[in-house]
């Protein structure tokens, strides 16, 4: 399946879905070395966010969320690419620093995807293709 | 958001990577906040400073960075006195990286005055009627309420990339629709300076992101909007207020709120200074010249018996040493480049006695410790009174 979308950061990403239905503060939700979602009341904690398409609505918090994003892609932890029901500036602002492709503009049944399902986001295209759906 | 053809171009990465990533971001911000097009900046005051506050990534970030600023830039403060880090009992480690941070933004083109108050260093920064990207709550306030220029809350990101293309997406506190009174404030009380750190820590937590316009039975002095308008930007997130008598009326129907003189003193009783007090601090934001000429005149002929730092932007402590000299004949500490509430050289004190609204509504969330009210007065007697500290009433 395809679907339409409006960028924010540019570029061109596949991975599998890491979907989340809450927001996120990269700022003490994620661990910046590893990129392991660290916060026991966050719906992933646990889970590792390098390399998958990471879905949730938007973010929150620090505005310092924004340079954990950054510290994530130098370590090579970070996600492919993000997609958001709607962007906010500080997962915006990190995903344009940190070079990763970022959408929003999707419906929110994107949130009920499956873990782990193969998506491509093409932020310059504005689509993203969901396998096998 | 519509482009002129530099623009487009600087965003396809025709003027290089660094000039790309700061396009993108005001256009992404543009995109998000709806923004029709970029705007020219007079000045921009960039976040993001103190080790403390952006670690490692944040330096990383910076240092990756090239090219130049293209319009007058300067810094928030930094974690420390970027000289006399020592005396602040500032780690070795902790003072590398700060310096490192400032060297970056440096070779930026940026100046390294790191304050809260660029206006006070800088008049010709910010006019009636410019257009700023600023970043610090307390700074975007003045700027906007106090001189009449028109800023939004900028992050670090988003206020280096205004810095680096000159411009910023036109949106928010830059239309007029959006400086429009949401609520009115009736101050029913004869204010003495220091109630207005307090009456800003109230109104801002009853307002949150709203303009509240005031009605006082007396104009406020300058240093007494700084301190109203900081503290409503730390207690909510305040970025404008109206308080002239020609302000734009707020809306039929708007809110009206009431403080009396018995809501300030229940916030003022609330916080009392007592024995606990281990350190005074003023100068949140960063202290004038008049302030210092102030604290100089209250500490004559005394002697600090407590830690007491009073906090200033270096421009301001560089254009008076003789002041600043005689205030730190007391055994006070002038501390330029940093403040009490993005220091790590709080958190290993107790109980902190401060002037300013701002600062009571962050030092126990961000440095970790408690702390206590008073008016300069009342400061300077708590840091120069016995060991032990009563009760000031």
């Amino acid at each position: 399946m395809e679907i339409s979308c409006h960028r924010i950061s540019s570029g061109k990403a596949s991975g599998p879905a890491l979907v989340s239905k809450e927001t996120i503060s990269f700022l003490g939700t994620v661990d910046p070395d590893t990129g392991k979602v660290v916060d026991p009341k966050h719906q992933l904690f646990g889970k590792f966010v390098g390399g998958k398409v990471l879905i949730f609505p938007g973010g929150k918090g620090s505005t310092v969320g924004s340079y954990v994003i950054y510290q994530l892609a130098k370590r090579g932890v970070a996600p492919a690419a993000m997609i958001n029901i709607r962007s906010e500036p500080i997962v915006a602002v990190g995903a344009i620093i940190s070079g990763i492709p970022l959408v929003d503009g999707v419906s929110e049944e994107i949130l009920s995807l499956e873990d782990g399902v193969l998506v491509t986001v093409d932020a310059d295209g504005e689509w993203v293709k969901i396998d096998g759906v | 958001m519509h482009l002129s053809r530099e623009e487009e171009e600087a965003l396809q990465g025709e003027r290089g990577e660094t000039l790309r990533k700061a396009m993108e971001i005001l256009v992404a911000l543009g995109d998000i906040y709806g923004a029709d097009r970029l705007i020219p900046v007079r000045s921009v005051q960039v976040a993001g400073v103190s080790f403390k506050t952006i670690g490692e990534a944040g330096l990383e970030w910076i240092s990756d960075l090239q090219g130049k600023v293209v319009v007058p830039s300067v810094l928030n403060p930094a974690g420390m006195d970027l000289s006399r880090w020592r005396e602040m009992k500032i780690d070795e480690k902790f003072a590398n990286k700060q310096i490192e941070i400032v060297d970056a933004y440096r070779r930026l083109g940026i100046s390294p005055d790191c304050t809260c108050t660029p206006y006070q260093i800088r008049p010709d920064s910010a006019r009636r009627g410019d257009h700023l990207a600023w970043s610090e709550s307390s700074a975007v306030s003045f700027a906007n309420s106090v001189i009449g220029a028109k800023t939004n809350r900028e992050g670090g990101p988003s206020a280096l990339a205004a810095a680096l293309v000159g411009k910023t997406p036109r949106y928010g506190y830059h239309l007029e629709e959006n400086r429009v009174p949401t609520h009115k404030i009736s101050v029913e009380a004869d204010l003495e300076a220091s109630d207005f750190g307090l009456l800003g820590y109230i109104v801002g937590r009853e307002v949150g992101e709203g303009v509240p316009r005031f009605t006082f039975r007396r104009r406020p002095k300058v240093y007494e909007l700084k301190a109203l308008g900081a503290a409503m930007a730390a207690s909510g997130s305040v970025a404008l207020y109206r308080f002239e008598e020609d302000a734009p009326a707020a809306p039929k129907g708007t809110e009206e709120i009431t403080v009396t003189e018995s809501d300030i003193e229940a916030v003022r009783e609330e916080n009392g200074a007592d024995d606990d007090v281990d350190i005074v601090a003023v100068g949140c934001p960063h202290s004038s010249q008049q302030e210092l000429e102030n604290l100089a005149r209250l500490l004559d002929g005394k002697k600090v018996k407590r830690e007491f730092w009073i906090c200033t932007a270096r421009g301001v402590a560089e254009r008076c040493p003789r002041l600043v000299e005689k205030i730190e004949g007391s055994g006070a500490k002038v501390f330029c480049d940093t403040c009490m509430v993005v220091s790590p050289a709080s958190d290993r004190y107790e109980k902190m006695m401060v002037n300013s609204g701002k600062a009571l509504a962050y030092v126990p969330g961000l440095c970790k410790i408690k702390a206590a009210y008073g008016s300069a007065e009342e400061c300077v007697k708590v840091a120069t009174g016995k060991a032990a500290a009563r009760r000031v009433s």
